[in-house]
């Protein structure tokens, strides 16, 4: 029983990550149906930059939760910059393109920033120093550290900010308005471009603060660690129905749990036969069934026909 | 007409002779070309999928490992060695003749591409590409761990001894003489991948033209036209995959006959978003661009090799060839989608060819 309720904590915590990058998909896909491959690696970009600032700072002797609030912040604006970037240069020409012309353009940008990273930080994995203190705190029976506590915290503080934003604010009106007809938007006074720009510099942001978690909770850092959490947060958004925020949220936490308790079981389930490094798959499996048995999503409208 | 067949002669002989001339040169030459057949092969696969049908297969890489995993298993000693039932059955170890392997290894993959395709197809393309992403990591996962408790894929340590070509006679993985001239077995491979890919190409023509290849193209440009027209879109599009997913099997068995040792390395995502970019590079959905694509793409490298050392020197190690081709592939697919959405050598458009406005009277 202790190890299930760890392995939900840890869930929670893979899943809270998933569920802010897959927020990032979420609202890109709404406003102009564009799978934005290059997300993952926007994570990847934050984590690195919050690296480089934490190696910048290791000798000014400052305490290491202020060390870590300032590469966050580092890390989200060079962030939100080089997504706005991106979406100027590569996807705005190619909004009124056949399909296929975006897609493959963001499987470029995918590749080319996973490139540039490997030229600028080297290929070879970079140990996060431990900025928050290491002793764990103990549940009766699970324990949770204190960098899981802020993650969970901060995921929460941050949905709760979102939902604000989207909800109640004339942005959010103006980027729901797009989603749901953008010719219409335009008539009603919304200037798209604006929206557009808006929904991918949130994104980005998301994906920083996501970024900076995963390399605080793995201790790790490399150029090519966006890819996985980019997929799997993707896999999240569709699980949840892609467009709909509440669904990334759900859908998010939803595969952080699969995944933790699948992977603490699934030796045992099966015998040895499948052992954790199966946990992976889970991802795919659960997207390829969704697909299968309920492509809205969980709390999607329908999508399929959407031309 | 007659200038065309000159050409063609001409062609052919340019192709025959050139592994003849190259081998003087050293059998790496030779090397680099039969694997940019290979390519060739591939992306010819592929274009059906993408370039015909307008499905994006991210995953297209899963199907060549199928195929090369199949050979591997069937004529490598490495499931006697494992599996004592098999060995008891063939004491000489298992050694499965090519005419069984490689039409499995077709109908394998094309099964695999079935089943994967039948959820999904009926969605939006976007969740098509993500599938097949998703599944290209899923075999990539099998492959790396399918070593306990039994022993199938050898994990990532891979498989070798695997057997050469045996084909009417000729064993591949020997040189063979003619009088005295000497053909090694890189040159032989050249040949049969050549083959290969001529047949490919005449069969990939042929659909281009038929009633089915018409059926994928009107899918293409707009679907819901497409069914209106009493196309069974799903049918259709469920025979692209498999076709396209059965060239990636027999490529994958050529792959493994030829090297002679296959590892989940090969496999990886990387060499998936080569191949899109082999034929998105060349031209979608046009045989002489999806060519050009993949040769181009293919030798990139090798030209590299001679730029990537004092590049190399020059950044303090940062960008070595493997680097640098990825810059020039990324930069590429985002460059040519940007300014030639079409490819390279994109096929002429249809029905666009509006007849030349009249000249001006003058005066």
């Amino acid at each position: 029983m202790e190890t299930f309720f760890q392995q939900i904590i840890n869930g929670l915590v893979l899943g809270s990550m998933y569920a802010l990058v897959a927020l990032g998909y979420t609202m890109v896909y709404g406003i102009i149906n564009l799978i934005n491959f290059a997300h993952g690696e926007v994570l990847m970009v934050g984590a690195l930059t919050s690296w480089t600032v934490v190696s910048l700072l290791a000798d000014t002797g400052m305490p290491g939760w202020l060390m870590m609030l300032i590469s966050l912040l580092v890390a989200i604006v060079v962030c939100a910059t080089l997504n706005f970037a991106i979406e100027k240069l590569a996807y705005k020409r190619l909004r009124t393109a056949p399909r296929l012309a975006p897609l493959i353009t963001a499987m470029g940008m995918s590749l080319l920033l996973q490139t540039l990273a490997m030229i600028i930080w080297k290929p070879n994995p970079k140990p996060y120093p431990l900025l928050l203190p290491t002793e764990p705190i103990n549940l009766g029976g699970p324990v949770i550290s204190v960098t899981q506590c802020l993650i969970l915290g901060l995921t929460a503080v941050i949905l709760a900010t979102l939902m604000w934003l989207v909800n109640r604010t004339k942005l959010g009106r103006a980027m729901r308005a797009t989603a749901e007809n953008p010719r219409v938007a335009t008539l009603m006074g919304v200037r798209p471009d604006m929206v557009i720009s808006a929904t991918f510099i949130i994104g980005a942001a998301l994906a920083a603060v996501a970024g900076v978690m995963w390399a605080a909770n793995y201790g790790t850092v490399q150029h090519s660690m966006g890819f996985l959490p980019g997929l799997k947060a993707f896999t999240a958004a569709v699980l949840g129905g892609i467009g709909n925020l509440a669904g990334a949220v759900v859908g998010g936490i939803l595969l952080g749990l699969v995944e933790a308790i699948g992977a603490g079981y699934l030796g045992e389930l099966t015998g040895g036969v499948l052992g954790s490094h199966y946990a992976d798959i889970f991802a795919f499996v659960a997207l390829i069934l969704v697909l299968t048995l309920r492509p809205q999503g969980l709390l999607g409208e329908r999508v399929a026909d959407r031309a | 007409m007659k200038n065309k067949m000159v050409m063609f002669l001409l062609a052919a002989i340019a192709l025959i002779a050139l592994p003849l001339f190259a081998q003087q040169f050293g059998q790496g030459w030779v090397r680099i070309m039969a694997l940019a057949l290979l390519y060739v092969l591939l992306a010819l696969g592929l274009n059906i999928v993408v370039g015909y049908a307008g499905l994006l297969d991210l995953g297209y890489v899963a199907f060549y490992a199928v195929g090369a995993y199949m050979y591997a298993l069937l004529a490598s000693p490495h499931l006697s060695e494992n599996f004592a039932w098999i060995a008891s059955m063939f004491p000489n170890g298992l050694h499965a003749p090519v005419w069984i392997i490689v039409p499995l290894a077709a109908l394998l993959a094309a099964t695999a591409g079935v089943l994967l395709g039948t959820p999904v197809l009926k969605l939006r393309g976007d969740y098509l590409a993500i599938v097949t992403l998703g599944f290209g990591e899923i075999i990539r996962v099998f492959l790396n761990n399918l070593e306990q408790p039994v022993n199938i894929t050898n994990g990532p340590r891979g498989l070798d001894r695997i057997d050469g070509m045996h084909l009417f006679g000729l064993d591949f993985g020997k040189a063979l003489m003619i009088g005295d001239f000497r053909i090694p077995s890189v040159t032989m491979y050249y040949y049969l991948f050549l083959f290969l890919v001529v047949f490919s190409v005449i069969i990939c023509h042929r659909l281009e033209t038929s009633r089915i290849g018409r059926a994928w193209m009107a899918i293409r440009e707009d679907e819901i036209a497409a069914k209106a027209m009493g196309i069974n879109t799903r049918n259709m599009k469920l025979l692209a995959f498999g076709m396209g997913a059965s060239f990636g099997g027999i490529s994958g068995a050529m792959f493994a006959a030829f090297q002679g040792f296959v590892s989940p390395e090969s496999f990886s995502l990387m060499e998936s978003v080569m191949i899109v970019a082999m034929i998105v590079l060349g031209g979608l959905g046009h045989i002489p661009g999806v060519i050009l694509g993949a040769v181009m793409l293919s030798a990139l490298p090798e030209v590299l090799r001679y730029v990537a050392g004092p590049l190399q020197q020059l950044t303090g190690g940062r960008l070595d060839a493997s680097i640098l081709r990825q810059l020039l592939i990324a930069l590429a697919m985002i460059g040519i989608m940007l300014s030639r959405p079409r490819g390279l050598w994109p096929s002429p458009e249809h029905g666009k060819a509006a007849p030349a406005p009249l000249p001006k009277p003058a005066g």
